[in-house]
């Protein structure tokens, strides 16, 4: 119909002056091509698991991660660490407040991440879904549309965005960062390159330990995003199946109106 | 006599278009239908709470551990030598309930202590807290006529070893499917 | 029924004599299900299979995710993630729920702008339209409420500037807010009536859609000649209508599968593209978000809201005349009221003699604008609230309700029609030539 036409024909003019806007959308975040995108995108599980380390390691200090049940890191599909590993991480790394015990203790398997908000950080559980890094162009949505909502490639631009600037505001120190909306982040640069050892040995200068850390949170946003997908595929499968037969059944029973039409 | 079998074949032909769209509109609704009545099956935070792990490193003889499993409690008592005394001194004639009702053991299990103790000295007994009379938490700490447990409720008396030995309750005091993880870790489920 | 003379539905069986004496249920949904319908009807008469499937959806998809969700401000939230991590297919449900809104509207949209192409308001269809319209209003507040649930930093501020509009009502509104949030702000006893009544409103529209259908099968469909369907014999009415089993019960799945195959995609692939990202952060009654922007479907009207400034000579006039009583916020919420009012009022404004727009030439130019307008209202939705977006949307705003205002009633005065069909038999058949000409099927 007209109405698509018109539609498709904006889409296309706007597609060339996309491209001026390809390489950042606002902010400064650059694209990276995650494991996980794409419809048949799958997460890399040693990358979650390098992720899993760098948030223990570094990023735990200030950050929770409250929606995450820490069994899920044996889970299908994530991190896949071994259920017995999990227990010994989940209670060698964090301790929660138990309120039948009306005191804290170690964490187990089926409790979630703690929270911490010690220092006033947010929550990072939900992080990689509550940002948007690629917008527009003119607010059309459609660098979105190709490139994705860009959670996870916002964040690995903030972490490698930091020029080394930093100044005063109000008491607090503010460090200049290409990526953040406004210029200038309260976080101090959390990672400098080489700030957590891989024992498999997997590079860890700052762009790779902010892709990994990115894709962990983004498997921590959304665990189900492989089982989803499938769910997808199989559904537009089986209703594509359907369409076909009812297009040729619905062809079938209107032939003779159609013909005794034209006769 | 000669008959036309152009009819039959447009006849089967036509069918079996309409066969297969109603055969997969068929599946495609069953398969809508199903995500609908499995989401009220247990969610995964429930399912990973079916089994569980007991530390029992604090739990001092003569002393008992309750914990909730299952949405039940769960006594994991560590008996003194004079509770397994008397337990395994009952003659199983005297007994109620002659089953030994261990989910860990076959169904005829007889109702012998070492049936129904964890370990083979009998020092951990771990047991369903619920009295299998009308289901109230009976009191421990050698409560009751037996040494055992008392159900306030309706006075049913339980021994050191959880079996019922008077009182309006039918059966022993359950034994979950229990099995030591280590030495000081008990797995319930 | 619909006063097309049709055979009549006679019970045969012993049992189906036994009911159809005691509640004729069988007669009257034969009757339905087979009720005359135009030959010629358009890919643009799907929406209505679509939007009854949608219906259905959500309320299916929205009673299995109230099973696992906390209406209590401390509780959603999380609940929500529960029902994404937890709950066996509950991340799907959620997903099907969200994105079945979005195409719920979609389908409503287009709906309504083919009713607007082709007269369907029009004589005898008036009722049909404002139950329409008025169905469109609860879809409108249903969504509005079911957006709050999740208890996002959306969620909330969009319902601290909803609800705060009708604190710009003159006397009463200070009060009507109050009563409306249960407290000063949006909080727990917000949440919790939102809740029960997103829960309730899908029934009372499922009754309306019942009354709906009754409406326009008493009336009889519409269709793209404009041209009603000939009643004066059963030969002719058969000329100009097939039953709608099967001919268009299985158009309308063909379509509707079609178009399911694109929502599936869209659920599947990219179901947080329509949303926005903020809804993802936990309500903070404390700290605003940068750009409170409401969904995709309510941003032309957002617009319209947002509009009318106090620097706009209208709103300047108004406040004048009034008083003061008039403010730049109380224009804009009139002004958004107002313009789903002008639509209900459609069937009166609008005065051509010539049903459907296809042989209405001017009318199609100022139609397509009107579509392109709704558009560029939308977009502008998105944008912050000042030049040049606001004067985009002012004369965006302005056009919208001078179509139906000036240019409609005009129109049907000044406008001379081409020629029509005389008949539904020959639209279709003039259509049926002019696709063996081109084999498009």
């Amino acid at each position: 119909m007209i109405k698509s036409l018109t539609l498709s024909a904006i889409a296309a003019l706007l597609l060339g002056t996309s491209s001026a806007f390809a390489a950042e959308g606002e902010g400064g975040t650059h694209d990276v091509d995650f494991s996980f995108e794409g419809p048949f995108g799958k997460f890399d599980q040693f990358q979650l698991q390098r992720g899993l380390q760098i948030y223990t390691e570094v990023c735990s200090s200030c950050h929770g991660l409250q929606y995450v049940p820490l069994r899920t890191l044996s889970d299908a599909g994530g991190p896949g660490l071994p259920p017995d590993q999990v227990r010994a991480y989940a209670e060698q790394n964090f301790e929660v407040f138990d309120a039948e015990l009306d005191d804290t203790r170690a964490a187990k398997p089926t409790d979630n991440f703690p929270a911490n908000t010690g220092v006033g950080a947010p929550d990072l559980s939900m992080m990689a879904k509550a940002r948007a890094g690629f917008h527009g162009p003119y607010g059309l949505g459609i660098n979105q549309l190709f490139k994705g909502m860009g959670g996870p490639e916002h964040i690995a631009s903030i972490l490698t965005g930091y020029t080394g600037e930093e100044k005063e505001e109000a008491g607090l120190t503010l460090y200049e960062n290409t990526a953040f909306p406004g210029g200038w982040i309260s976080m101090s640069p959390p990672l400098s390159g080489e700030d957590v050892d891989f024992a498999d040995g997997h590079s860890n200068d700052l762009h790779h330990e902010a892709e990994d850390v990115a894709a962990f949170l983004m498997w921590a946003a959304e665990p189900k995003m492989m089982a989803r997908k499938q769910t997808g595929f199989i559904g537009v499968m089986m209703l594509a199946i359907l369409t076909v037969l009812l297009y040729l059944t619905n062809k079938r029973i209107w032939a003779p109106v159609k013909r005794e039409a034209k006769g | 006599m000669i008959v036309s079998h152009a009819e039959d074949h447009e006849g089967t032909r036509r069918d079996f278009l309409y066969f297969a769209t109603a055969g997969a509109g068929a599946v495609a609704t069953g398969a809508a239908i199903w995500p609908l009545v499995n989401q009220m099956n247990p969610s995964a935070d429930v399912q990973a709470l079916s089994s569980i792990h007991v530390d029992i490193a604090d739990v001092a003889e003569g002393t008992q551990l309750t914990v909730k499993w299952r949405g039940k409690p769960v006594f994991v008592r560590h008996r003194t030598a004079k509770e397994i005394e008397e337990a395994r001194a009952v003659d199983l004639a005297d007994l109620v309930d002659g089953n030994a009702e261990n989910a860990n053991l076959g169904a005829d299990a007889p109702a012998l202590d070492e049936n129904r103790a964890m370990d083979a000295d009998g020092k951990w007994l771990v047991m369903i807290g619920v009295c299998t009379h009308l289901g109230c938490v009976p009191l421990g700490n050698n409560a009751g006529d037996f040494d055992g447990w008392f159900c306030p409720c309706h006075g049913s008396h339980y021994d050191t070893a959880g079996r019922i030995r008077k009182g309006p309750a039918p059966r022993n005091l359950a034994v979950p499917l229990t099995r030591f993880d280590d030495e000081t870790t008990l797995v319930l489920g | 029924m619909s006063g097309i003379p049709h055979d009549h539905y006679e019970p045969k069986s012993g049992g189906a004599k036994w009911l159809e004496r005691r509640l004729p249920v069988i007669s009257l949904l034969h009757g339905t299900l087979t009720i005359p319908t135009p030959k010629n009807l358009n890919w643009m008469w799907i929406w209505g299979i679509v939007l009854t499937f949608c219906l259905v959806l959500q309320i299916a998809t929205g009673i299995v995710l109230a099973m696992h969700y906390t209406p209590h401000v401390d509780m959603a939230f999380a609940s929500i993630e529960h029902i994404m991590r937890n709950v066996n297919s509950g991340f799907m449900l959620r997903y099907l729920h969200m994105n079945g809104a979005s195409l719920f509207f979609l389908a409503v949209y287009l709906h309504i702008f083919r009713g607007l192409y082709y007269g369907s308001y029009k004589e005898p269809r008036e009722v049909t339209w404002i139950i329409g319209m008025l169905i469109y209003i609860l879809m409108m507040a249903t969504a509005f409420m079911g957006y709050v649930l999740p208890y996002g930093q959306m969620s909330f501020w969009g319902a601290t500037v909803i609800t705060g509009l009708f604190g710009a009502i003159p006397l009463v509104g200070e009060p009507i807010q109050t009563w409306l949030l249960g407290g000063p702000a949006v909080d727990n006893a917000t949440l919790n009536r939102f809740f029960s009544l997103h829960y309730l409103l899908p029934f009372v529209i499922a009754g309306l859609v019942v009354v709906h259908i009754w409406a326009f099968h008493t009336t009889g469909n519409n269709n793209p000649s404009g041209v009603e369907v000939r009643r004066g014999s059963k030969a002719e009415a058969e000329k100009d209508t097939l039953p709608f089993w099967p001919y268009f019960v299985i158009k309308d799945l063909f379509a509707l599968m079609f178009i399911l195959a694109i929502f599936f995609a869209v659920t599947g692939f990219m179901p947080n593209y329509l949303g926005h990202p903020d809804n993802y952060i936990e309500a903070n009654p404390l700290a605003t978000p940068a750009h409170i922007v409401p969904e995709w479907y309510f941003l032309p009207f957002y617009a319209i809201l947002r509009a009318f400034t106090g620097d706009v000579w209208v709103v300047i006039l108004a406040n004048w005349i009034t008083g003061g009583i008039v403010t730049a916020k109380l224009f804009g919420v009139l002004a958004m009221f107002g313009s789903i009012i002008v639509m209900v009022l459609v069937p009166w404004l609008d005065t051509s003699a010539v049903r459907s727009g296809r042989y209405r030439p001017m009318f199609k130019w100022w139609f397509w604008l009107l579509a392109i307008d709704f558009v560029v209202l939308m977009w502008c939705g998105a944008q912050p609230a000042e030049p040049p977006y606001s004067t985009i949307a002012l004369i965006a705003s302005a056009y919208w309700f001078a179509y139906f205002l000036v240019i409609l009633p005009l129109l049907g005065v000044i406008e001379k029609p081409s020629a029509q069909p005389d008949t539904i038999e020959d639209d279709f058949k003039a259509h049926a030539a002019k696709s063996a000409a081109n084999p498009a099927e």
